[in-house]
């Protein structure tokens, strides 16, 4: 039984940080049908941050992450993909992917390729003790994060005007535009939003590992980029569930899994993956509005 | 009688683009057959890669769908050739666990090759079968789990593989020659499918996909086609790439590579052959160059180098660049076309 729990809240703590990762590539698919590799770099970038401030106050070092990442998706979006906003999807695709491999190999060139220790916020590593389950805290934080950044997010997306906007936009661009929603600001707002995810699970997965290397938020965003296909590209509520759906599943097989399978486990869920895919090939929760109209 | 009428002038304006392509490739290889031992090795490297651009664009620039799962076919190739060329005496060292008709086999070269592509085909077959139904970035993203996958299997496949350590002692038969003939062959493999019929009718989906299947064209099987020729040519690229270097090393099959590929295509342009061969010399030359940078000079007593690693963030500048400023490459969709006079 406490065996079964800890699995269980193992799997919803991984599924979180993946939702977390695919909610930030889905923000930005639904507003310009970009699919975002360079939010890997977002990922790496504010963790290199947290190294670079690391001795600091741990809010100015959460704070530096957070500001780093924002500004670098901001940067991004103005250099790489303004240009190209009425270009089809691939070549959107191609940017993303050149400009994930510019920062990366970028980073590589400054700081080298080997994995960096870290000891953030090692308070969290402790294990604790909760209605009689041990388990540990970081676990406990990156759920409560997780639904902390889901509940701000649907409450932005829904009850503000900028996020009224957003679904707008989300939903029919050129329509959106017509009715005087400001294209720049959605889509300035919408990486900027993405920036602050991705330094959220910066922090989260530096504080797990407790290293930091230049290829960690590509690893990441790899796998939440399966999630967001299978939630259905373009649907928010998608990519979440998506997300959570590959990180919980690699941590289920890899706890019901015999051992000496346990390291295909990517292998089998990608597996799973397809198989979802044959039968909903628009994704678990397709978004209305993607289907292109004839 | 006029230049460029009667049939078999007829014929060889159509094949022009394939026959001017395999002249160029031809001649930097002789050329490069004359130079010292490691300028050599460099060209044999470059036509290796060939084969691998070749093999992406047939199905990225048939199908408009870009595939980052073609260094899993890669893999895949040069994993079965390894295995069906080794010495039975150098497998049943490295890997004892393998099956009796696996551990025996010491094939010659030629048909292991072969295999190599035809595992790869194969797999493509089944992987592809459900892939192809999705579309655009979808069906791209698709393609990278593929690439994760197979790294997965390979990596962790011990009794099969090695896993993450290497497959040594493969016979390391690929010279300049060898490799030319490849990238002659794939070059023939890709130019021929163009010119099919099913090729004809992807390309349409590829530019619009709708009116495509309202025209009654089967996009899933002609993509799938293309699938299966692709992974056939990348199957045979990572089996000239094991025995060129003589090793099958899993992370040699990952990202750093399909980086490297997909750039090359891109860079000269996605939507035609001559892109593909366009992009692959480009980008050798453009490697070489900074490979000799990054060793540096001698100016007086000081040697002046460009730090390791500035090739690769060269790289990605230069395809970003291109992304913005030429989305389409250098050869702009276009192929090498018939230099005398018009029809």
């Amino acid at each position: 039984m406490e065996r079964l729990v800890q699995i269980v809240v193992d799997a919803v703590s991984v599924g979180s940080l993946y939702a977390l990762t695919a909610l930030g590539i889905g923000l930005i698919f639904g507003v310009m049908r970009l699919i975002n590799f360079a939010h890997g770099e977002l990922i790496t970038l504010a963790a290199y941050t947290l190294l670079a401030l690391s001795g600091m106050p741990v809010p100015v070092m959460i704070f530096g992450a957070v500001a780093v990442a924002v500004l670098l998706a901001l940067l991004t979006e103005r250099a790489a993909f303004r240009p190209l906003r009425n270009a089809d999807p691939t070549t959107l695709l191609i940017s993303s992917f050149a400009v994930s491999f510019f920062l990366q190999k970028l980073l590589i060139l400054v700081v080298g390729s080997r994995l960096k220790g870290l000891d953030f916020l090692p308070a969290l590593g402790r294990q604790t003790e909760l209605f009689g389950v041990r388990l540990q805290l970081l676990q406990i934080v990156t759920i409560v994060v997780g639904i902390v950044l889901l509940v701000a997010l649907t409450w932005f997306l829904k009850a503000t005007r900028l996020g009224l906007h957003m679904r707008a936009a989300a939903e029919d661009f050129r329509m959106a535009r017509v009715l005087g929603v400001r294209a720049n600001n959605v889509i300035a707002v919408a990486f900027a939003l993405s920036g602050l995810l991705a330094a959220a699970v910066s922090c989260l997965i530096v504080v797990q590992t407790g290293v930091v290397q230049p290829r960690m938020g590509l690893q990441l965003v790899i796998i939440a980029f399966v999630g967001t296909v299978i939630g259905g590209l373009g649907s928010l509520p998608g990519a979440a569930l998506g997300g959570f759906l590959v990180g919980a599943g690699s941590i289920l097989l890899q706890a019901l899994l015999p051992p000496d399978l346990r390291a295909f486990r990517e292998a089998f869920v990608f597996v799973a993956v397809v198989a979802i895919l044959l039968f909903r090939p628009q994704g678990l929760i397709p978004a209305r509005g993607l289907r292109e109209r004839i | 009688m006029k230049l460029g009428r009667g049939p078999v002038l007829e014929t060889l304006r159509r094949l022009w683009p394939l026959v001017a392509l395999v002249a160029i490739v031809a001649a930097i290889a002789i050329v490069a057959s004359f130079a010292p031992a490691v300028p050599q090795r460099r060209t044999t490297q470059a036509l290796i890669n060939l084969v691998a651009v070749v093999g992406l664009y047939v199905f990225v620039g048939n199908s408009g769908i870009l595939s980052f799962g073609n260094v899993a076919f890669m893999a895949i190739g040069a994993y079965v050739s390894a295995l069906l060329t080794m010495k039975s005496a150098a497998k049943s060292v490295f890997l004892p666990d393998l099956p009796q008709i696996i551990a025996s086999a010491e094939w010659p070269a030629l048909p292991g090759a072969l295999a190599g592509g035809a595992v790869a085909a194969a797999v493509a077959l089944v992987v592809g079968w459900p892939l192809m139904r999705l579309s655009g970035v979808s069906a791209s993203i698709a393609t990278f789990a593929v690439l994760v996958v197979g790294n997965v299997v390979f990596g962790n496949w011990t009794s099969v593989t090695g896993g993450q350590n290497s497959l040594m002692g493969l016979p390391a038969y690929v010279d300049l020659w060898t490799a030319l003939g490849w990238a002659i062959a794939a070059l023939v493999i890709a130019f021929a499918y163009q010119e099919t019929r099913s090729a004809l009718l992807l390309r349409a989906s590829r530019e619009d996909e709708a009116a495509a299947q309202a025209s009654g064209v089967n996009v899933v099987l002609h993509r799938l086609r293309a699938f299966v020729v692709s992974a056939f040519l990348s199957g045979i690229a990572g089996v000239l790439l094991g025995h060129f270097l003589g090793i099958v090393r899993v992370e040699n099959f990952y990202l750093d590579l399909t980086f490297l590929i997909v750039a090359m295509l891109l860079i000269g342009g996605r939507g035609s052959l001559t892109g593909a061969v366009a992009g692959t010399i480009v980008i050798a030359l453009l490697t070489e160059g900074l490979r000799e940078a990054e060793i540096g000079f001698q100016v007086g007593t000081t040697n002046i180098a460009a730090p390791a690693g500035t090739g690769d963030v060269i790289l990605a500048l230069l395809m970003l660049i291109i992304i913005l400023f030429r989305p389409d490459g250098i050869a702009g969709g276009r192929e090498l076309t018939w230099p005398f006079g018009r029809r």
